[in-house]
């Protein structure tokens, strides 16, 4: 039970039990806690927290209607401005928005916003009859039976598609892989965002009329221009970054040093933890090293612990302060055993005679003056040198873009790391071909990917409208 | 979609299937791979495409029954639907008129190579062929290539088809005729192409081959199929499969092959004890 006036408190799964299973870590709040969780809001005048939201979920509205126990409207309050509460209310860092910007965050406090959002959409998905009913605001292009493609069906994707079909387009989703989701089938693992959860969301998208075309490698089987060939009159591109990077240290290309990508798809698409009841495996041994920072890193630490492994470390360049991660996973991380080894970076990798990664030559570092992103640089410090030995390692240093979409579309430009070159608005240098998400930021969260997407709707139906006028 | 329209047994292990999928069917270029899922469960595995019919929307790959996903797959009859199927993937294979050439396929590796064949051919190419295997049954499409080859030489490890040897044996041969060579294409178990690309480099031939490594999504997204080119990294997925031979470092691909062995035996096994009970 939590004192007065200070921030509930997420029921979680005992760390001992639940570094050995797949099932959700965080638990959700009980009703009670949500509403006691819920009183709490100053139902501010000028709310600080409706402005930090990436979105801007109208986040009074719907934690009023909490108070006043109607939990469906509260999940509709929200679905104004958010596709998918139940996803964002489990993987948002709200501790860098929404929460960090209310007024009660000063006292170390904030409301817990996420939270109480993954309470009224987890009441939604369990209480709602009518599954999937939306209102439908068809804009006045939408008689003419216009068609969106949609590439990728990743966060950004899909909110653009949901936003699109609510106007009354015509909207196609190309995925690349048997299954939709995007980072949040292939990334995020179950035990924080359960994969029913997702599939509930895009059975939604379906029976709302949006056709989604798995198996659909775009820049491959067609190039944008054969879409427009084919009749559509605008394209979305929301692929993702997803192009993984490595270090290019020697002795990377070693067995079982995956990618984090390599490691997480394997673990959560295929399921290779089910392995052999499901047929992709994934190799880790013992001793797994996770290299990086992230939330990436973070999420390959905890699925490699849930493999048997007796240790995994997390090695990072720089100290805890600077790791981008959230707070909370890195707490969760630690409960469940994961050893960090801060102000370390690998600089070469041992291998057996087969070819096996058997040991990380690491150098400590210290901070030195701030880079570019703010942080301080990491130096390294000579003569620090010193090995660990390992089984397999997993690379989760970040993504680059993926060139498969850009190298087919010539008049389409690219900045020099090849991402998509989009003004705020999502328009590219193309007509009627719009980009958002990470293929044009950078990796960035779920969030911001959503709200490019949903930025990029309205403005496709901008564009629309003027070009048959 | 993906449904199985043909099917051939070529040899013991190797099968042929011919499924609908018009897209495919007319996206697919010579070089260029697949990857397929069988059942729900499945995993996914890169197949090359041996060709296709634009007109009548069907798609042809021949696999060699190796493991689980394999014999999911033979055990197929036509009617049935494969489960998922995406591609084409990779780039095609360069075709240009490069004036005599060499194709040599070892194998399954044939049936890659057969529509490289008939590419060159048609970019007007005088085009010897030459197929290995390790023995008579295990050598296949050897009328088809006959018929659009210039010159067809056989070898097999035991001599019983063709001349007794390996197919760098049989390159040797031509190369010793002393007629310019000026492409090589080779695809076959690596080791082969190994060999092949040391033969042609000692000549200073022009020489491609066709990579083959582990694969997940062959879209550039997971980095397993990463190889060493002239000492760089490159995605087999989007910067090949084809590769200048005389840059592929070969026993790091061997090595990375070996990689799920282990795992691939365990699922074999689990899958017959399955179907025994």
């Amino acid at each position: 039970m939590s004192k007065p006036n200070e921030k509930v408190h997420m029921l979680t799964q005992d760390a001992q039990k639940r570094k050995n299973n797949f099932s959700e870590v965080a638990t959700g709040l009980t009703e009670e806690l949500a509403l006691e969780e819920a009183e709490r809001c100053l139902n501010c005048k000028k709310p600080l927290c409706v402005a930090g939201c990436p979105v801007g979920i109208n986040i009074p509205k719907f934690i009023q209607l909490i108070k006043e126990k109607k939990y469906l409207e509260a999940a509709a309050a929200i679905k104004e401005d958010n596709l998918l509460p139940s996803v964002c209310g489990r993987v948002c860092p709200q501790e860098n928005q929404c929460e960090e910007a209310c007024v009660l965050s000063k006292k170390g406090n904030p409301i817990g916003i996420g939270y109480l959002e993954r309470f009224v959409a987890d009441y939604e998905r369990q209480h709602k009859k009518e599954k999937g009913a939306i209102s439908h605001q068809p804009s006045a292009i939408s008689s003419q039976q216009c068609k969106i493609a949609v590439i990728g069906s990743g966060p950004s994707g899909l909110t653009c598609a949901s936003e699109l079909k609510k106007m009354g387009y015509g909207v196609t989703i190309f995925e690349a892989f048997h299954k939709p989701g995007g980072v949040l089938v292939y990334g995020i693992p179950a035990f924080r965002l359960p994969k029913d959860i997702v599939n509930y969301e895009i059975d939604n998208l379906r029976k709302m009329g949006v056709e989604i075309r798995t198996n659909s490698v775009i820049g491959r089987l067609k190039t944008i221009d054969k879409l427009f060939e084919e009749g559509f009159d605008a394209v979305y591109i929301a692929i993702g970054a997803g192009h993984p990077v490595f270090m290019s240290v020697e002795g990377e290309e070693l067995n079982y040093i995956y990618s984090s990508n390599e490691f997480l798809t394997r673990v959560n698409l295929m399921e290779a933890y089910k392995f052999p009841e499901v047929d992709t495996p994934v190799v880790l041994g013992k001793k797994v090293a996770v290299i990086g920072g992230g939330n990436t890193a973070m999420d390959s630490a905890r699925c490699a612990l849930r493999m048997g492994t007796e240790k995994v470390y997390c090695i990072y360049r720089r100290s805890e302060k600077e790791m981008p991660a959230r707070v909370e996973e890195i707490e969760h991380a630690k409960e469940e055993g994961v050893k960090f080894m801060f102000l370390t970076a690998p600089v070469k990798y041992i291998g057996d005679t087969e070819n096996n990664v058997k040991k990380a030559v690491c150098i400590k570092m210290e901070l030195g003056e701030p880079d570019a992103s703010g942080r301080r640089r990491p130096v390294p410090i000579s003569g620090s040198e010193f090995e660990i030995e390992v089984d397999s390692v997993v690379v989760a240093i970040g993504t680059n873009a993926n060139p498969l979409i850009s190298e087919t579309t010539k008049d389409m430009e690219v900045n020099k790391w090849g991402y998509i070159v989009a003004n705020d608005a999502g328009r590219t240098t193309k007509k009627y071909v719009y980009a958002g998400g990470d293929i044009v930021t950078g990796s960035a969260t779920v969030i911001k990917a959503m709200g490019a997407g949903k930025e990029a709707a309205h403005v496709i139906d901008e564009d629309l409208e003027k070009k048959d006028r | 979609m993906n449904k199985i329209v043909a099917k051939k047994k070529i040899s013991k292990d190797i099968v042929q299937l011919t499924f609908e999928n018009k897209e495919l069917a007319e996206a697919r270029k010579p070089g260029q791979f697949l990857i397929l899922r069988v059942h729900d469960k499945g995993e996914r595995i890169p197949l090359t495409i041996m060709g296709s019919d634009a007109d009548k929307g069907t798609v042809d790959i021949i696999f060699q029954v190796v493991g689980k996903t394999t014999t999911l797959l033979s055990e197929l009859n036509v009617g049935d639907k494969i489960l998922d199927v995406a591609g084409p993937l990779g780039n095609p294979t360069l075709i240009e008129n490069f004036g005599r050439c060499v194709v040599i396929g070892g194998g399954v590796g044939t049936a890659v190579l057969f529509p490289v064949l008939k590419a060159l051919k048609e970019a007007g190419n005088a085009v010897i062929a030459i197929i290995g295997a390790r023995d008579k049954d295990a050598l296949i499409l050897t009328q088809e290539v006959e018929a659009i080859a210039d010159e067809l030489i056989i070898t097999t490890d035991d001599g019983s088809a063709g001349g007794k040897g390996l197919v760098t044996d049989a390159l040797k041969e031509v190369i010793s005729r002393g007629e310019k060579i000026d492409y090589v294409y080779a695809v076959g178990p690596v080791i082969m192409m190994k060999f092949v690309a040391l033969t042609t480099k000692e000549h200073k031939i022009k020489t491609e081959v066709s990579l083959n490594p582990i694969m997940i999504d062959g879209t550039g997204m997971c980095g397993g199929c990463r190889v060493m080119i002239a000492g760089k990294e490159k995605f087999a997925c989007v910067h090949g499969p084809d590769f200048d031979a005389h840059e592929v470092n070969f026993d790091l691909l061997m090595q990375r092959l070996k990689m799920f062995k282990g795992k691939e035996h365990k699922s074999m096994e689990c899958h017959c004890k399955n179907k025994e009970n």
